[in-house]
């Protein structure tokens, strides 16, 4: 039966073959652009990383001195290297990293400098963000202490450099200082980069990972925002006035999350009781859904795109709809033939629609009932042989 | 011509005629708003840089020691200058379009209490004001004792300035800027010129920095201030030039690595600065000329259908005297009645989108004048699509009335 009419519809559809036509496209015009537009807002909002996005906090405080403190002022994203410096001594987390952005240049396997992005963090970066790794592993938070001449390298960056053979154990070299490679990426990109929105918010993982401590020491420069409240001759040094480390928390359970957050209230509390100020200050920490919320990653522009194209899938639908209907209603005499002349009561009303052109859903619904009809009944339906003209 | 009749006959159709309506509405909340976020782009990428972009060009160097920046800067400056049709090399940190290089937050007050919000600072040698096309419209551009070597940090305890119009006005409202000072931490700024315009190097409109929040100082180049270059040429011959300074460097400085995204033109930068947004104005612009033709392509079915169901009712009319016209007309007022329908649901659905959009995602207002324009364009399109069906009908011929159906 089923073949029955999906002959007639075809028959139906070949009747008018532009009309067909510019109805499928008009649909298809409406699909595609929803679609789209669908994709691009799952993959701007979509979680970067969905097993642990509830787990992972940024950390970020106002302590900025009483003359610089205005009230309402937006919460600064970055902490001073003696806040972070802080809190990774107490290390209250179930890990936790200070890390900045930065840029080096590496010089390839034929000799040419290459320009590559840099991440300066602690070893605890990798277990936190679950990062893969292809070869050897990544250095231990003893590195970190030691400032250990070590690094870390992308997949791509190997591939580059080395061939992509495990190229763990050779020397990075790095304005004149060497760095022994512990490990080599697998693929890994998160999108957005979470960890990390003011150096793109889009885009491949850095190529080279070295402890924060060493770039330090080797004064490697830095790239992102770098907030100072007064003048200070090196921004990076212990005691700066400025804020630049980003610092993110990983707090396996909501009790820990919760006894993180009081602990950073007191942080505070013990700040303002040393004299540092004596605003209230501010300190929170927000997982990586608020935290991606808060930074607005999801352009409002995107938003109102989704919505238009939405607007435009239903105008198509809307479109479609009259088409059918007109074009049915325009065959009512025809149509009137076809009422069933042999079923159950209930299934020639249903088979018998006041809506014979009523889209496609309505058919389908139609189709289902019918079968329910169909096994319900003893007798089959007697099929009537007359056709379209 | 009478509407009464023409609403009678479209309450027979009422499915038909809600269904129209319905999609008419739809397209006038989503075209409202479609041309107001094309227009936002469009004049979003108007943006005015202030500086004579088809003559310059924009070169990153990096990789290079801090300690040898002084020989870099002269041995570029000189390498690159000696390239035929260079008209100026210029040590600078950035440009509109170019990297974002710097921003300080200001204070009218040395003690920090008259926060004025975070400009961004250009930095450059001598000369660079002049080989940036800046124009001045008051004060002078700085002498070449203006120009001081920074001997700590980033920027001269001391400097004398150019700020924009706009800034000029953002920090002394109604005031002659000229004179003034202001600071940024223990770095004091005297304005000695006041620019028409230099945008900031990436403007974010949804940032609180404004376009135009510029402040221009001299200083000499240095350790602070070293391996971003301006270079300024004929703009016939810009894009050869930049190719050539591209293929000197390797020779004049072996030591430092070319950024080559970053190094190029103005207008290439400036280009790809804006890519997004045109980007998206094409995928607008593509949406509305499909909504267009979609809800056209919708009408014209319709109203043809109508046609051939009236086949003879026309004929009766026109056998008991009605013109050609009269049914032209009759079909002409019944599409704008329902495309009416249509937009006074439409206005009310794009006014309830904006308004939900604004209040979750701080969009822009929609103007209101965007409505009745959003309307007529609307209503063209229905007397446009009507047109061919309804003069179809005004052919039938009034012997049609004497035939059975």
């Amino acid at each position: 039966m089923f073949g029955y009419y999906l002959d007639l519809a075809l028959r139906s559809l070949k009747r008018n073959r532009v009309l067909t036509a510019l109805m499928v496209l008009a649909i298809a015009l409406g699909i595609g652009t929803s679609m789209t537009t669908l994709t691009v807002m799952h993959v701007l909002s979509g979680d970067p990383i969905p097993q642990k996005s509830a787990q992972l906090f940024r950390v970020r405080m106002d302590v900025s001195p009483d003359d610089h403190f205005r009230q309402g002022d937006k919460v600064p994203d970055n902490l001073t290297r003696r806040d972070a410096e802080a809190l990774l001594r107490n290390g209250k987390a179930d890990h936790q990293a200070a890390m900045s952005a930065g840029a080096m240049v590496v010089v390839s396997a034929q000799g040419e400098p290459l320009r590559v992005a840099t991440r300066y963090t602690g070893a605890d970066f990798f277990p936190m963000f679950d990062v893969p790794m292809r070869y050897g592993q990544a250095w231990r938070p003893e590195d970190d202490a030691a400032r250990a001449r070590v690094a870390v390298i992308s997949g791509d960056l190997n591939e580059q450099l080395f061939g992509g053979k495990d190229s763990v154990g050779k020397t990075l070299q790095v304005g004149g200082q060497s760095l022994r490679i512990v490990g080599v990426l697998g693929d890994w990109a998160m999108n957005p980069r979470f960890y990390d929105l003011s150096n793109g918010q889009f885009g491949n993982s850095e190529q080279v990972f070295l402890p924060l401590s060493t770039a330090l020491d080797l004064k490697l420069s830095t790239s992102g925002s770098l907030t100072c409240w007064g003048s200070a001759p090196d921004s990076r040094a212990p005691e700066a006035p400025c804020i630049w480390l980003q610092y993110w928390a990983e707090l396996d359970t909501p009790a820990k999350a919760a006894a993180y957050r009081q602990y950073l209230q007191n942080y505070i509390a013990l700040q303002q009781q040393g004299g540092r100020f004596s605003h209230p200050g501010l300190a929170e920490a927000l997982d990586v859904m608020q935290w991606l919320d808060a930074k607005g990653v999801v352009p409002s522009d995107v938003r109102l795109q989704t919505w238009l194209a939405l607007g435009f899938l239903g105008i198509c639908l809307l479109n479609t709809v009259g088409l059918l209907l007109a074009k049915f209603l325009r065959r009512s005499g025809e149509i009137g033939v076809r009422a069933p002349r042999a079923a159950r009561s209930s299934c020639t009303a249903w088979s018998r629609p006041a809506w014979w052109g009523w889209p496609v859903a309505c058919w389908g619904w139609r189709w289902l009932r019918w079968a329910w009809c169909w096994c319900g009944t003893s007798r089959p339906i007697t099929r009537h042989t007359s056709t379209w003209t | 011509m009478q509407i009464k009749p023409v609403l009678v006959a479209l309450k027979k159709h009422r499915l038909a005629t809600l269904l129209i309506a319905l999609e008419i509405a739809l397209a006038c909340a989503v075209l409202c708003n479609a041309v107001f976020m094309i227009a936002s782009r469009l004049s979003a990428m108007q943006l005015v840089s202030g500086v004579d972009e088809s003559s310059l060009g924009f070169i990153q160097l990096g990789g290079f020691d801090p300690k040898s920046a002084h020989d870099l800067n002269a041995r570029v400056v000189a390498g690159l200058g000696a390239i035929p049709g260079v008209q100026a090399v210029r040590v600078i940190n950035s440009v509109p379009f170019g990297p974002a290089a710097g921003a300080f937050g200001v204070t009218l007050d040395q003690a920090g209490k008259q926060f004025r919000g975070v400009p961004e600072l250009y930095l450059g040698a001598p000369g660079t004001p002049e080989a940036l096309g800046l124009k001045l419209v008051a004060g002078r551009m700085p002498g070449a004792e203006d120009y001081q070597t920074v001997l700590e940090g980033y920027l001269p305890a001391n400097s004398n300035v150019l700020v924009t119009r706009v800034f000029a006005e953002h920090l002394w409202p109604g005031e002659d800027a000229l004179g003034k000072t202001f600071w940024t931490g223990r770095n004091q700024f005297r304005v000695i010129g006041v620019v028409a315009q230099l945008s900031v190097q990436q403007y974010d409109e949804e940032g609180e920095r404004g376009a135009q929040w510029t402040v221009f100082v001299p200083v000499q180049p240095g350790p602070q201030l070293a391996g971003t270059y301006l270079v300024r040429a004929d703009p016939r011959e810009l894009d050869r030039v930049m190719v050539d300074a591209r293929t000197a460097l390797a020779k004049i400085a072996p030591d430092a690595v070319v950024d080559h995204q970053q190094s190029d033109t103005l207008p290439a930068l400036r280009t790809r600065f804006f890519q997004a947004d045109r980007a998206l104005t094409g995928m607008l612009v593509g949406v509305i000329v499909s909504l267009l033709g979609v809800t056209a392509l919708g009408i014209v079915g319709l109203a043809s259908f109508w046609v051939a169901q009236r086949r003879k009712q026309i004929g009766i009319r026109r056998a008991i005297g009605a013109t050609r016209g009269d049914i032209l007309r009759y079909f002409q007022t019944e599409n704008f009645l329902i495309v009416t329908f249509g937009i006074a649901l439409g206005m009310l659905l794009a006014f309830v989108l904006n308004a939900l959009l604004m209040k979750f995602y701080e969009l822009p207002h929609l103007p209101l004048y965007y409505l009745p324009l959003g309307a007529i364009a609307l209503w063209v399109l229905g007397q446009l699509a009507v047109l061919g069906p309804a003069l179809r009908a005004a052919r039938v011929p009034p012997v049609v009335a004497t035939r059975t159906a």
